[in-house]
């Protein structure tokens, strides 16, 4: 049903990666698009985004109307994120006209209309054929006039006219109180309605995006959380969680035999999750690191997130047993990416890994450790992050390792990490350090292996200088 | 101010009008009339009023900044200033192009 939608509905890519897919091919082609937001929510980033990557992936030339920012200051303002406004304009690709309005110059002496602005958009349309129109902030118009009637039929005026002439236009608005404009634009543009947000949840920053209105198509309802960086927005669309996935029954090994024969068929499956937990100091890291180089011995990329230790400390702390991660990471094997969970949001994180996913493509993820993250959000929230961790890792068929340090208590099930975790993931290792005879015996205890016998014993291990060391009684 | 007294105004030095019109609108039609009125009735001394049609002139519109139609600017003498709309209101018109009644101080 989806696909005849399409079919009778012709869409545009919107130049946002992620956001195709949340509107299930873009926006709708040749009508306005309205993006409201408050102050600073990424609107006019979002606006010139959609027409910068029009031009260079569509070859749809675009027209910037601005009706705040001049244009040599947006073209300094995008410049960070890789869009030399001038070269597109030299091109012919891009016309950027901005709309200056002295309110203290103006007297309104009678009835007028908004033939002027129309001509002036038709003419920069015209001069380069563009298919996109952007207009930053047409709400303006109504700063400080003293009669909003004519203006009000005009800018409904304005809309028709854009449908006329067969643009995809985005009308950026500003969040008014109680209304999702200040001027009730979102009452004129009934195709498409977008709303972006920034909020400030425990110090740190988020930035969602939800899609309030799509008329004729259907789209994601969810709050989407989106990012900008050096490489413009990304939205991080929430894959549909559907248990489709498919289930190689290929095997992978730990380059580690001790622990390969503890599961029945000498290894885990590729593809599968495997969490790790255990308390502080009980060689999770170590483990992870050895399932990272088995990876790349495979020739198989990885990428390791590591929220405790810099890429430089983990390096040099497993040379010390023998475990050299840094030709690895010359060959460009694997990729160490390190980071404060606090520095961003849980669903930030989530984003970032999502991207380096797509330009790293690594074969295996680890995630060192998981539970830090869990200190960034509340407990649904992180659960249904997870949830979509899991099934983008799944689906892209990337092995998995997720460490956890859980707290010293008796039943580590009412961790909440465990909790979340445990229950998705395919495998389950635990490391323990036992008291015994006044020294510290390491333990490791296979909890669960998806699919497979597994050994269901605790075996003793220690960490030699030539790593990992099964203890044979 | 009665469009049809006989007041005459001067202004404090020579006025230079342009007037921006989209074609032949009903509004642009009124704004034409209403400040030749204006002019060639009430105003003792030098002016300087060029209509400009901004369908055939989409460049000068943009550089000067137009967004309402019709717009009469008043170059000199400044401080500049814009009036929107069909210069029906004689009174606001007077007053943003800085004319006096002539004789009154």
């Amino acid at each position: 049903m989806i696909h005849d939608q399409i079919k009778v509905f012709p869409k545009t890519s919107t130049g946002i990666s992620g956001l195709d897919e949340i509107t299930n091919g873009g926006f709708p082609k040749n009508r306005p698009v309205l993006i409201c937001g408050s102050a600073g929510c990424g609107k006019t980033l979002f606006a010139m985004q959609f027409l910068v990557k029009g031009i260079l992936e569509e070859n749809e030339p675009g027209v910037f109307m601005s009706f705040e920012e001049t244009s040599a200051d947006l073209s300094q303002n995008v410049r960070s994120l890789g869009f030399d406004l001038e070269e597109l304009k030299k091109q012919k690709k891009l016309k950027v006209d901005h709309v200056r309005i002295e309110r203290s110059e103006i007297e309104e002496t009678g009835e007028y209309d908004l033939e002027a602005l129309f001509i002036r958009l038709n003419y920069a349309i015209d001069s380069i054929g563009a298919k996109r129109v952007v207009l930053d902030t047409v709400e303006s118009l109504f700063t400080g006039m003293e009669n909003s009637v004519w203006l009000r039929s005009e800018i409904r005026r304005l809309f028709q006219w854009l449908k006329d002439k067969g643009v995809t236009a985005i009308i950026t608005g500003e969040r008014g109180e109680g209304s999702l404009t200040r001027h009730g634009l979102e009452e004129y543009v009934s195709d498409c309605v977008i709303l972006l947000d920034f909020r400030i949840i425990d110090q740190i920053a988020t930035r969602r995006l939800r899609i309030v209105k799509y008329r004729g198509s259907t789209h994601g309802t969810n709050e989407y959380p989106f990012l900008i960086d050096e490489d413009g927005i990304s939205v991080l669309p929430v894959t549909s969680l559907k248990l489709d996935y498919k289930s190689p029954s290929e095997l992978i090994s730990f380059n580690l035999p001790a622990i390969d024969n503890l599961f029945a068929k000498r290894g885990i499956y590729k593809g599968s999750s495997t969490l790790i937990t255990g308390t502080a100091g009980t060689a999770k890291t170590i483990l992870a690191s050895y399932f990272a180089l088995a990876s790349c011995h495979r020739k198989e990329p990885v990428l390791y997130f590591s929220f405790e230790e810099s890429p430089e400390q983990l390096i040099r702390n497993l040379l010390t047993i023998g475990l050299d991660l840094r030709s690895q990471v010359n060959d460009n094997l694997l990729h160490i990416h390190s980071s404060r969970p606090s520095l961003q949001g849980l669903e930030m994180h989530l984003l970032t890994l999502h991207k380096l996913m797509a330009e790293f493509k690594p074969k295996t993820v680890i995630i060192d450790p998981i539970s830090s993250l869990i200190t960034v959000g509340n407990s649904s929230e992180v659960r249904a992050m997870l949830v979509r961790l899991m099934d983008m890792l799944k689906v892209n068929e990337v092995n998995a390792l997720f460490t956890s340090l859980t707290q010293n208590k008796e039943n580590f099930y009412s961790d909440t990490t465990v909790e979340a975790v445990s229950s998705l993931a395919d495998n389950w290792i635990d490391l323990s350090n036992v008291n015994e005879q006044n020294k510290w015996q390491r333990n490791i205890l296979i909890i669960k292996a998806r699919g497979m016998g597994h050994f269901n014993g605790q075996k003793k291990f220690l960490i030699a200088d030539s790593g990992f060391q099964l203890v044979e009684k | 101010m009665n469009k049809d007294e006989n007041i005459k105004m001067v202004a404090e030095g020579k006025l230079v009008l342009q007037l921006y019109v989209s074609g032949m609108s009903a509004n642009s039609m009124v704004a034409i009339e209403n400040i030749k009125h204006l002019c060639d009735e009430h105003l003792e001394g030098a002016f300087q009023l060029e209509i400009i049609d901004i369908y055939k002139n989409p460049d000068l519109a943009a550089e000067e900044h137009i967004v309402f139609s019709p717009s009469l600017i008043k170059h000199f003498p400044l401080p500049r200033k814009t009036l929107i709309g069909n210069l029906s209101d004689t009174d606001k018109v007077v007053k943003a192009l800085g004319l006096k009644i002539k004789g009154a101080s």
